[in-house]
């Protein structure tokens, strides 16, 4: 993998492939946590890690994993990582594991751990393969925490857990609930495909 | 502690109070994908209904006999998930060879259901609040009929959406992940008359 490679991959899984966008994958466990910022930090880096690690170890064994068994063996491969993940979270982050209950083990069946290690891990070596789950979880990261950051702010007026919102400020009780998380994701990819088409037509006029 | 609710409420909560797509999120990749037309959408929908009742029934006796008694608690990602492949599997065969033309129905689907969140998540939801035997039966039942129920109101409601004018950048998912959250909002009616937990 040369560095040329290496950044392609970074921004088609940051902007030009993100996961979120465009495959409109993985968002299943992670709505749920991102009312507090805090909480979809830890969620975030934990897909993260598990997606990069899980990529590289299916890369790594790619060829001794017959065809025919290869989705059940993926599947545990992750499970092993998230596992990992589970454990560590619960020794040393306690709070943050409990307030994620469920959604944690659901990493496993997060679609862009399945979606990455299928369509890229599978045909490419274990170095590429890490730096693509690495940067597909980033490309979620960075989304989810642009959820979250409104979420909190506007649903409890705080960030991280700080009070930020000005005195007097009325909290909006719709952002905390289920029904915010939709609008919010929806908002964002409208934002998005807008600035792409206006791209495109831009680079459209100019040639 | 199992909590102390009849099942009967406990059906009803996951249904509509607490649906498992609409206020926990799960099972979103497939719901999407699939609720195009009406009828995989409602393939779909019974086909998760059957395996989200089973998984739970055989996921509740190995969490009970099996990883608890063994201390095993910390395997209970991957031993979930290979109950639930496995019982997929099984339901697969068994279909095919009773009832053809419901295989050809339910065939694609069945597939696609062991990676979708919502089984795992139904397992994980029973063994975080202890439900009991029945309670988990009742729950694995009603989250699953909820889950039918929100994919054939969407599927409906993205036929009427198809032909809207929508602005160019919100088609697609975008409009749709905006229509869920209104059914969320609607379903949100529900809350505070049923307790879940």
């Amino acid at each position: 993998m040369n560095s040329k490679q290496a950044k392609q991959i970074l921004v088609d899984n940051l902007w030009f492939n993100n996961p979120i966008f465009i495959q409109i994958l993985g968002i299943c466990s992670t709505l749920a946590v991102t009312n507090l910022l805090s909480n979809t930090v830890i969620m975030t880096l934990g897909v993260t890690f598990a997606t990069a690690f899980s990529s590289w170890t299916v890369s790594l064994l790619k060829n001794l994993i017959p065809r025919r068994v290869r989705m059940i063996v993926q599947v545990l491969i992750m499970s092993f990582y998230v596992i990992i993940l589970d454990i560590l979270l619960k020794a040393y982050l306690p709070e943050i594991s409990k307030s994620l209950g469920p959604y944690v083990g659901l990493i496993i069946t997060n679609c862009i751990l399945m979606g990455r290690a299928e369509g890229f891990a599978q045909g490419n070596p274990p170095a590429a393969a890490f730096w693509d789950g690495l940067t597909s979880g980033l490309g979620y990261m960075w989304v989810l925490l642009t959820v979250a950051f409104f979420r909190e702010f506007l649903g409890f007026g705080t960030l991280m857990g700080y009070p930020v919102a000005p005195k007097g400020f009325v909290p909006w009780t719709i952002m905390v609930m289920a029904p915010s998380a939709f609008f919010m994701v929806g908002t964002l990819l409208w934002i998005s495909k807008n600035i792409m088409a206006a791209r495109e037509k831009a680079k459209g006029g100019k040639a | 502690m199992t909590p102390n609710i009849a099942p009967l409420t406990l059906f009803f909560a996951s249904i509509f109070t607490s649906n498992i797509l609409l206020a926990n999120f799960l099972g979103m990749c497939s719901f999407i994908s699939i609720s195009k037309d009406l009828k995989s959408a409602n393939g779909l929908g019974l086909a998760v209904t059957v395996v989200l009742t089973l998984t739970n029934a055989v996921n509740w006796v190995v969490l009970r006999y099996v990883l608890i008694p063994l201390d095993l608690l910390y395997l209970r990602f991957i031993v979930f998930i290979i109950v639930i492949a496995a019982v997929v599997q099984m339901l697969e065969m068994i279909i095919d060879r009773v009832s053809p033309p419901l295989y050809m129905a339910l065939g694609i689907f069945l597939p696609l259901i062991t990676v979708n969140c919502a089984i795992l998540g139904a397992a994980l939801f029973m063994e975080i609040r202890k439900y009991d035997f029945v309670q988990s039966v009742v729950f694995g039942l009603g989250s699953g009929l909820g889950w039918w129920l929100a994919i054939i109101s969407l599927a409906a409601i993205r036929k009427k959406v198809d032909k809207a004018p929508v602005p160019a950048g919100l088609k697609g998912p975008g409009i749709t992940l905006i229509t869920i959250g209104f059914m969320a909002m609607a379903f949100i009616g529900f809350s505070g008359m049923l307790p879940v937990q």
